[in-house]
């Protein structure tokens, strides 16, 4: 006689198994190694550091190899270990004008001071599969040494410092003591949203969600009229100040990319007409995730300019609720759970219906 | 009883997150059945697959309690196992089969059929805490219309069913009111659970992980499916018995069994109909145990 799924403990421990020897593919391949990962595939590693909001390659790259290469499930890795760590102090604001540089691109000014540099990038490459990298083989041309035409400035002033020598985009005071913004791994997203919020929401945020997002307001979905300020990609300093040091020490260097969105702005009943900026920043090389975020985060700050908030892009609960891949992930694939009790409500709500409405057409 | 593993805190949550989540229990507690909004972490498990039980399960077990874990009415199926895993692994507690015998129980989508007692806690895993999301998506909107005790939109779905079928046509997460102030999602057990709801001698708690909301029936709490004076709330009947242990007043599964449309219905509640079929058995291998003879 049938008996409701017994031996749910035997099936979870096979497929455990199960899921190592796939992971692990045939055994004659060598192991990939989590140095390797983490050398060679390593935008990869960024981005699982990014949506993951922890700082540490090694970790990333070992839950790209746990993860099997799934980045949204090696982001959930990272993240259900994060939860558990201890929270030891807050550094001090990043000083990203004194990043040190290997890419820096404006699409706003042809030269600019601290100059172009175009760094590493897929950009020009002409996506020809490279089948000497199938062969194994080395790269067809050596990659001359970078040799920078000058020493790289300690000090390269951002472009929207820039154009507020001239007043013509907005500034932002830093507010009367410095309040410590929310922290959204600790505090609950609450709805409004302020943009320090938002920000961090963001930062998390899955980049196909957020790529998607940012491109609907480039085809009607709000009205922005975005330029790349700046894209800066490098290793900035982090600073923490001790309690009993009372003054800042370095604990180190992050790879960054940070995006400065510039905006056009009419002006409104109290702003005179200006340039706007929408802001993005992401761990280690992800432009595409800097400048989705930039994108997004302008549009999020319609209500605050006072825009018609009308495109999803510019609907803070739509954006903030909907970003996180675990959140999201996790409630799609909730459906795989038994619904049996739910669907035998249903089943019989169905069956209901179709007996009252015998004969009638439906409406 | 399994030792438990010693490399994460007993419940896996550090102290100060399970303090955390214990005064945001307190609050819904002292607000039957308001969501309060609470700093959920990143669980081990996927959101959507019963973090927000699973952190109130953490915040509030003992190394004393006896917990049961169930999904859709059975502790065999693979996430009941999972989470009743993870409590092993991580506080060593005794765990059960059997209701009566459970302090803490956690649940998706299900009472347990057998009736519940003071000092039990139950706690339910919810997808969706917001019982209005799928009228107003904007929780700004709908914290307001909690706030004012605002909850037309409801009625007018409910009556709008009524008008379009004849009768209201939700089955499962159906909305109750608590204590006479606030409306409140079930989570998605079926209606035929929503009387269970109501004066229940056990402390009933709701944890909403992915949505970071926590919410509480403290025990004989009133709890009221909402109706129509002339569309009184109905819950689920079936014209045959379970298959298995012949009950006729439990929540039965429909179980396809051939591919020629034949069926037959058992207990949604696995242990509920394991109990009823060990009794009606000349000799049964255990005897019942006390708690459970007074509540039969």
């Amino acid at each position: 006689m049938y008996v409701a799924v017994k031996g749910g403990e035997t099936a979870i421990l096979n497929s455990y198994r199960l899921l190592a020897e796939q992971r692990r593919g045939n055994a004659d391949t060598p192991e990939l190694s989590v140095q390797q990962i983490r050398e060679q595939l390593r935008l990869a590693v960024d981005r699982v550091m990014t949506e993951g909001s922890v700082y540490d390659p090694e970790l990333a790259a070992l839950a790209i190899k746990q993860a099997a290469g799934d980045v949204v499930e090696a982001i959930f890795l990272l993240r259900a270990y994060r939860a558990t760590l201890p929270r030891l102090g807050a550094s001090v604001a990043l000083d990203t004008a004194r990043m040190q540089l290997d890419r820096r691109i404006s699409a706003t000014f042809k030269d600019l001071p601290g100059g172009q540099v175009l760094g590493p990038t897929y950009d020009y490459t002409q996506r020809l599969l490279d089948f000497t990298l199938l062969a194994n083989g080395q790269q067809t041309a050596a990659v001359p040494a970078a040799t920078p035409t000058t020493e790289a400035p300690a000090f390269t002033p951002r472009v929207v410092d820039l154009l507020n020598h001239e007043g013509l985009i907005e500034t932002h005071e830093v507010p009367q003591g410095d309040p410590a913004p929310v922290d959204l791994t600790r505090t609950p997203l609450r709805f409004p949203a302020d943009r320090a919020t938002r920000l961090q929401n963001l930062a998390r945020g899955d980049e196909g969600f957020l790529l998607a997002m940012a491109y609907s307001t480039q085809r009607g979905y709000s009205h922005s009229h975005p330029f790349v300020g700046e894209i800066r990609v490098g290793t900035a300093e982090l600073e923490i100040v001790p309690e009993e040091l009372g003054f800042a020490i370095s604990i180190g260097d992050m790879a960054l990319t940070e995006c400065e969105m510039v905006n056009q702005f009419a002006g409104s009943k109290t702003e005179p007409p200006q340039f706007t900026r929408g802001y993005g920043l992401a761990f280690g090389h992800s432009e595409r995730k800097a400048m989705a975020m930039s994108l997004v985060d302008r549009a999020l700050r319609a209500e605050e300019l006072g825009e018609p908030v009308e495109a999803p892009a510019q609907m803070q609960e739509f954006v903030l609720s909907h970003s996180d891949s675990l959140e999201a992930s996790g409630f799609v694939q909730h459906l795989k759970l038994p619904h049996y009790v739910d669907f035998q409500s249903e089943l019989e709500l169905v069956r209901k219906m179709r007996a009252n409405g015998a004969g009638e057409e439906p409406q | 009883m399994t030792t438990a593993t010693t490399e994460y805190n007993f419940a896996y949550l550090d102290e100060r997150t399970k303090r955390m989540i214990r005064r945001a229990i307190l609050k819904a507690v002292a607000i039957p059945g308001y969501q309060v909004p609470f700093g959920s972490r990143e669980m081990p498990l996927p959101y959507g697959w019963g973090t927000g039980g699973i952190q109130v399960t953490a915040a509030v077990i003992g190394p004393k309690d006896v917990l049961k874990v169930i999904d859709q009415g059975s502790d065999d199926t693979v996430n009941a196992v999972n989470i009743r895993r993870f409590f092993q692994r991580t506080t060593g507690v005794e765990t059960t089969t059997r209701t009566a015998d459970a302090t803490l129980i956690q649940t998706r989508h299900r009472i347990p059929e057998a009736p519940l007692a003071e000092g039990q806690v139950m706690v339910y895993q919810v997808p969706v805490p917001e019982p209005m999301q799928r009228l107003e998506p904007r929780e700004a909107a709908t914290r307001t219309l909690h706030a004012l005790a605002e909850y037309g939109l409801m009625h007018v779905k409910l009556y709008e069913d009524i008008a379009r079928y004849g009768h209201i046509a939700t089955t499962y997460d159906y909305p109750v009111l608590v204590n006479g102030r606030y409306v409140m999602s079930p989570s998605p057990i079926p209606k035929f659970d929503n009387p269970k709801l109501h004066m229940n001698p056990a402390l009933q708690l709701f944890g909403a992980g992915r949505e970071k909301r926590i919410y509480a029936v403290p025990p004989y709490t009133p709890v009221e499916s909402l109706c129509f004076d002339d569309h009184p709330f109905e819950v689920q009947r079936w014209d045959v018995p379970c298959a298995l242990c012949g009950a006729t007043d439990s929540f039965l599964d429909e179980i396809i069994t051939d591919d020629r449309g034949t069926r037959m219905h058992v207990c949604s509640d696995s242990d509920h109909c394991h109990s009823r079929r060990q009794e009606q058995q000349p000799q049964a291998p255990a005897p019942r145990s006390e708690p459970e003879q007074a509540l039969a």
